[in-house]
């Protein structure tokens, strides 16, 4: 059983489309739930459908639709960081480093989740990753929380080989699917494209349903 | 944001000449861009924040427009609008959104800088 569970992503809506299920399912069980959200997603190009953000209302939009979104799936602290969005991987990462060092030394998380660095395709997550591994690396092995770390670039199964912990999410799909709705200006346009049946390519709606119903992570080595 | 009204966008343009002004410019196509397939490289480039002065400031085409701003060394282009607003203060926002509503381009004007 988990004592704490600390998520480290840099955009609104990461913690919900990567591991809401997995986020739910500790919530429900009495887990205390701590989101470091490390930008408001300020550049983010999805502005609703049809769209009703502009570039400079987005980081506000978002902000709502992620207290929305922490209130479906259960966490309870967001602590913002205060980035701006694509500009993660060009500040100081001993800085940056150090920011959830002392996080981690206050919280004390038994678990995280956080991007597997290197494999998470946007640079922002594999730049957060990356410096939230260093942190935690820090840190005396007895001290140090488990990670559970998630990738998704198209070479990740075969680099990494398969994911070890496939967490089944159908019963907290509902809550999920809750987030992703309060996302509303990152999901409207994908739900709508669902809702009209316009994938034409299959695989994009099974893989919309694979998200509401499991999530899969890589336990971090820090051997 | 509104469909551009070109005489609103061009006296909007024409309040902000010879001033000391913030710049907002940016395109992209994404940052999945690759990762979804939809094209074989991710490109995007902004500037936040960007101070200039522009003498001419002009908006062009029969939508999507086109505005550019000649400064005393240089050029601000942007190619792709579709869409304005002009904030209660004062700001001057432009953007290009595609089909699917996601924003492609924006060129954006202010007395005072954006907010990071
Ligand atoms: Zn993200």
């Amino acid at each position: 059983m988990e004592q704490h569970v600390l998520v480290v992503f840099p955009h609104p809506d990461d913690e919900t489309f990567g591991c809401g299920g997995t986020i739910a399912q500790f919530a429900k069980s009495g887990v205390p739930v701590t989101y470091i959200c490390a930008t408001m997603g300020q550049m983010g190009r999805n502005m609703g459908k049809p769209f009703f953000a502009t570039r400079e209302s987005l980081p506000n939009v978002r902000e709502a639709e992620l207290a929305e979104a922490c209130q479906a799936i259960g966490i309870q602290q967001v602590i913002n960081l205060g980035l701006r969005d694509k500009t993660v991987e060009f500040e100081d990462p001993e800085l940056l480093t150090d920011r959830i060092e002392q996080i981690l030394r206050e919280i004390r998380p038994s678990l995280v989740l956080t991007h597997y660095p290197g494999y998470a395709v946007h640079p922002d997550h594999n730049a957060l990753g990356e410096v939230t591994i260093r942190a935690i690396s820090r840190l005396s092995v007895q001290d140090r929380p488990v990670v559970y770390a998630h990738a998704f670039s198209h070479d990740s199964l075969d680099v990494l080989g398969p994911p070890d912990i496939v967490n089944d999410i159908t019963a907290l799909s509902d809550l999920k699917l809750a987030a992703i709705r309060a996302h509303k200006s990152q999901s409207q346009g994908i739900l709508a494209r669902i809702a009209k049946g316009q994938f034409a390519e299959q695989s994009f709606e099974s893989s919309f349903s694979h998200l509401l119903e499991s999530e899969s992570f890589w336990t971090y080595n820090f051997s | 944001m509104n469909t551009i009204n070109k005489s609103s966008v061009q006296s909007a343009l024409d309040s902000f000449l010879n001033r000391e002004v913030y710049l907002h410019l940016e395109t992209t196509n994404g940052a999945y861009a690759v990762h979804t397939q939809q094209s074989n490289m991710s490109v995007g480039a902004y500037i936040r924040n960007g101070r200039i002065s522009f003498g001419r400031g002009v908006i062009t085409g029969d939508g999507p427009y086109r505005v550019g701003l000649k400064l005393e060394l240089g050029w601000v282009y942007a190619e792709g609008l579709t869409d304005f607003e002009i904030t209660p203060e004062g700001q001057l926002l432009l953007a290009g959104h595609d089909q699917e509503g996601r924003l492609a381009v924006a060129l954006e004007l202010s007395l005072s800088p954006f907010k990071l």
